[in-house]
């Protein structure tokens, strides 16, 4: 099988104008993955799935990752214009300071797709796309025209993700109910204390529990029921 | 026959919308009667729906539902050591706990570059080849239980079932929830006598897998109700992601072990049945072949297994770090591929860990091998997928 | 003929059914409670806490080191430590738990607290029968509840009772042998410079006395 470099190479001379980059996986296991841009996203599936050397016709897992926003606080150097007194006469100084400036790096969903061919028996080749932000730009190109494969697994992402897929035939929450709001495997998923009452063995659970059963009026702890 | 799965998926003959499931027009006067089938369905292999639009008894729509059973096993184990989300792979496919611990403890080991020393790959093949003849021997028991016949063919393969999950308990300490596999080997080392009960067990097996054929290759009734019932042709097979004896049973010759030469099944002599109607009588067939297959696998893995440790020294069982990296492991299971992709950020915890679970999958095209035959016929072609709905709400 | 694939399997059926009035093979329900089939030796259950002796509360092994809680995959296990302690088998002071709470209707059954555990302070039981009616707190095993003698280990799992005894005694004596050769240095160090060797000779003999009645009690469980 090709490398990732020549798959690069395949696709750029195949879809022109697609925005291929290669990401390399530090680990031992060396998949290497190729980042895409949405505009040509389907295209590039489909030169995959028919180019007759490669034949990427099953597309065995698509998988969601969460990259929240990152504060990050790095050391700068500054050079400001400072007035002082020297020798009593104000002059403009420049002055050179190192200061920490904290940025936030905006966080992003990204969807990987792991390819491989019945035909060629080989694999697997990773495509990942990103979404812009985590906010209101989670849009990103269906590839399920393309893989039949992929239907009910964008579902499950959009579901636990909220990775909103254009061109899904069928879109909507697979795993949890209907009316389900927020989007449960993101990395700032808050869960939902009202528990139903169990004593456990931690207190703080049984806590927050607590909290909710006796505000609704329900049953009042036991004695002998703590531990 | 596989040619023609390729041949179709490279030519630019292929539509848009080509693997999408046909519109059934529904004919005659009257309303499409809407049908839950489900969640509480002694036919449906756990929790699971189907809502159903039926024109008289044909079925013209068909949208599973499911998410009963999900337990948000993937949440977990990103806030979990990856030693602690081991117990937790049992209980995906619950049926075949063994196996599901294989493909974690692969993927883990892909993600740091482990090796594994000999006996414990020779264990693991015997375990997961045990594994897989009590898998399709139940699923063909539940199929028939399906088809009405209240349990006796059942009870055969849990009879056979039955000595091979006490084989499991005395070797690791549960019947069914094993957690056996550690990333580097096994936890524990299987003594001789634990060794001499397996080859008593798999000589009686083909006695058995004979006797289970005898019993219903014949049977007219399995063959009236199944074959040429719920047809998955190849080409739609291979887009759909379909694995597993379901994809061999439309004509895909693949099969992972053959494919990735994970393991040391490189080592073994066994042919891969493969379906030439596609429909669920193929399906069942070649799962009673693989069952025949695994018992050639089983007697030389227990012929030529040599001594030596279980574990690799080296590995570590507490305070496991990988470095930063991903991986994507997966392995032939019963139900077809079970894969986990897990990506490290160097902490104890993975920072994310996916399991692809077969029998979603798998059931991907229960909507187009449905449609347009009877609501008898959907519980039929629901069985022969053979999905579990551990792993398929994970 | 039509139905002759039919008659087959019935035949087979028969078969199976007249046979299970003669070979015990094919007849393989266990009327349980009435007859049980002895659990097999591996098998495991919950967990609970091994003291050696007589006395559960001085022979507990667990020193409260807090690994198995650590590493529970669904956090069962909750520990408290104790402000004071007492001493293990091989003599030196540790601090023990003063609560050790399983909750057995979270625990898994996985055994990776056994697995981790360095004192061979947690093994696995099999006893299963242990429906309750008390909701709350009727599964909340205590460290009292959960503490069984050795003896009652080796009952249950004789094989692997009897390897890890073998390793305990093992390491008991490594660590005599290691004191003993510690208070022999320090003495020959200290008796050296001063008089002669039958002061030196005296100071080991009598720390190796101090040392040896204090691990007796923790010991006489085998």
């Amino acid at each position: 099988m090709k490398t990732v470099e020549e798959i690069k190479a395949a696709i750029e001379t195949a879809v022109p104008g697609a925005q291929v980059e290669i990401v390399r996986n530090p680990g031992p296991s060396a998949q290497h993955s190729l980042r895409i841009g949405h505009e040509f996203a389907v295209q590039v599936a489909t030169f995959l799935q028919d180019d007759p050397e490669l034949a990427l016709d099953f597309l065995s897992n698509v998988t969601g990752v969460d990259w929240p926003d990152k504060e990050i606080a790095e050391k700068v150097k500054v050079t400001r214009q400072v007035t002082k007194t020297i020798d009593g006469v104000e002059q403009a100084v420049e002055e050179t300071v190192e200061e920490t400036r904290k940025r936030l790096e905006p966080g992003c969903l990204e969807v990987v797709y792991h390819l491989y061919s019945m035909a060629k028996k080989h694999g697997p080749v990773v495509l990942r796309m990103r979404t812009a932000n985590r906010s209101d730009k989670v849009n990103l190109p269906s590839l399920t025209r393309v893989w039949r494969a992929a239907e009910f697994q964008e579902r499950e992402i959009f579901d636990l993700y909220g990775i909103v897929f254009e061109g899904h035939p069928d879109l909507r929450r697979i795993l949890m109910w209907d009316g389900f709001k927020d989007h449960p495997m993101r990395r700032d998923y808050v869960d939902p204390d009202d528990y139903e009452y169990e004593p456990t063995a931690h207190d703080e659970v049984l806590a927050k529990a607590h909290a909710h059963q006796t505000a609704a009026g329900a049953v009042a702890v036991p004695e002998g029921g703590k531990p | 026959m596989t040619s023609s799965a390729t041949d179709f998926a490279l030519s630019a003959a292929r539509q848009e919308g080509w693997n999408r499931p046909p519109v059934i027009e529904p004919d005659g006067e009257g309303e499409l009667l809407e049908l839950a089938m489900g969640p509480h369905h002694p036919s449906t292999h756990g929790v699971f729906r189907m809502d159903v639009a039926l024109d008289g008894e044909r079925v013209v729509r068909l949208k599973p539902v499911f998410g009963y059973l999900h337990r948000n096993h993937e949440k977990i184990a990103e806030n979990t050591s990856y030693l602690a989300s081991m117990p937790y792979t049992d209980r995906l496919d619950y049926f075949c706990s063994l196996t599901n611990n294989w493909a974690y403890a692969l993927a883990v080991e892909k993600l740091v570059g482990q090796a594994v020393p000999e006996r414990a790959e020779y264990l693991r093949v015997i375990l997961a080849e045990l594994t897989r003849i009590q898998n399709h021997a139940s699923s063909i028991g539940f199929l028939l239980q399906e088809m009405g016949a209240s349990g006796t063919p059942l009870m055969y393969a849990f009879r056979e079932r039955e000595k091979i999950l006490d084989l499991f308990e005395t070797l690791t300490g549960s019947r069914m929830m094993c957690n056996y596999m550690r990333f580097g080997g096994c936890r524990v080392d299987a003594s001789p006598a634990w060794l001499d009960a397996t080859r008593k067990v798999v000589a009686g097996i083909p006695e058995f897998v004979d006797e289970f054929e005898r019993f219903l290759r014949t049977n007219e009734i399995l063959m009236a109700r199944t074959q040429g019932m719920g047809i998955l042709r190849p080409e739609l097979a291979v887009n759909a992601g379909v694995t597993g004896p379901m994809l061999r049973a439309s004509g895909v010759n693949y099969d992972i072990r053959k494919v990735d030469h994970y393991g040391i099944y490189d080592r073994f002599k066994f042919r891969v049945p493969l379906g030439d109607h596609w429909d669920i009588y193929d399906r069942y067939m070649v799962r009673m072949l693989e069952m025949r297959e695994s018992i050639g696998i089983l007697e030389q893995a227990l012929k030529e297994i040599p001594g030596g440790p279980v574990m690799d020294p080296k590995a570590k069982i507490r305070g496991f770090r990988p470095k930063p990296g991903e991986a994507y492991g997966r392995i032939e299971a019963p139900k077809g591929e079970l894969g986990f992709y897990l990506i490290s950020d160097g902490s104890p915890n993975p920072y994310r860990y996916r399991v692809r679970p077969p029998s979603l999958i798998n059931l991907t095209i229960l909507e187009d091998m449905c449609l347009g035959h009877n609501v008898a016929d959907v519980v039929l072609i629901f069985g022969s997928v053979d999905i579990v709905l551990g792993e398929v709400d994970r | 003929m039509l139905g002759e694939g039919i008659l087959k399997g019935l035949a087979e059926t028969a078969k199976n059914f007249a046979g299970s009035f003669v070979s015990a093979e094919r007849l393989t329900t266990v009327e349980y409670p009435e007859q049980r089939i002895p659990t097999a030796e591996n098998a495991r259950v919950f967990p609970f806490l091994i003291y050696d002796g007589t006395d559960w509360e001085a022979g507990m092994r667990c020193v409260a080191c807090q690994i198995c809680e650590k590493e529970c995959p669904p956090k069962c296990i909750y520990i408290e430590k104790s402000k004071d302690k007492k001493p293990d088998f091989v003599g030196k002071m540790q601090i023990y738990p003063a609560k050790f709470d399983i909750d057995v209707s979270v625990c898994m059954s996985c055994q990776i607290c056994v697995e981790v555990c360095p004192f061979e302070a947690i093994k696995m039981d099999t006893e299963f029968e242990l429906s309750t009616t008390d909701r709350f707190g009727g599964l909340l095993f205590d460290r009292k509840h959960l503490a069984k003698s050795n003896e009652y280990y080796h009952e249950i799992h004789p094989t692997e009772a009897t390897e890890v005894d073998a390793r305990l005694a093992e390491e008991k004596a490594k660590a005599e042998a290691k004191a003993k050769a510690a208070t022999q240095a320090a003495a020959a160090k200290a008796g050296a410079p001063a008089s002669g060797p039958a002061p030196g000779a005296a100071a080991p003999t009598a720390k190796a006395a101090e040392a040896l009645p204090a691990s007796k009690p923790a010991g006489g469980g085998e």
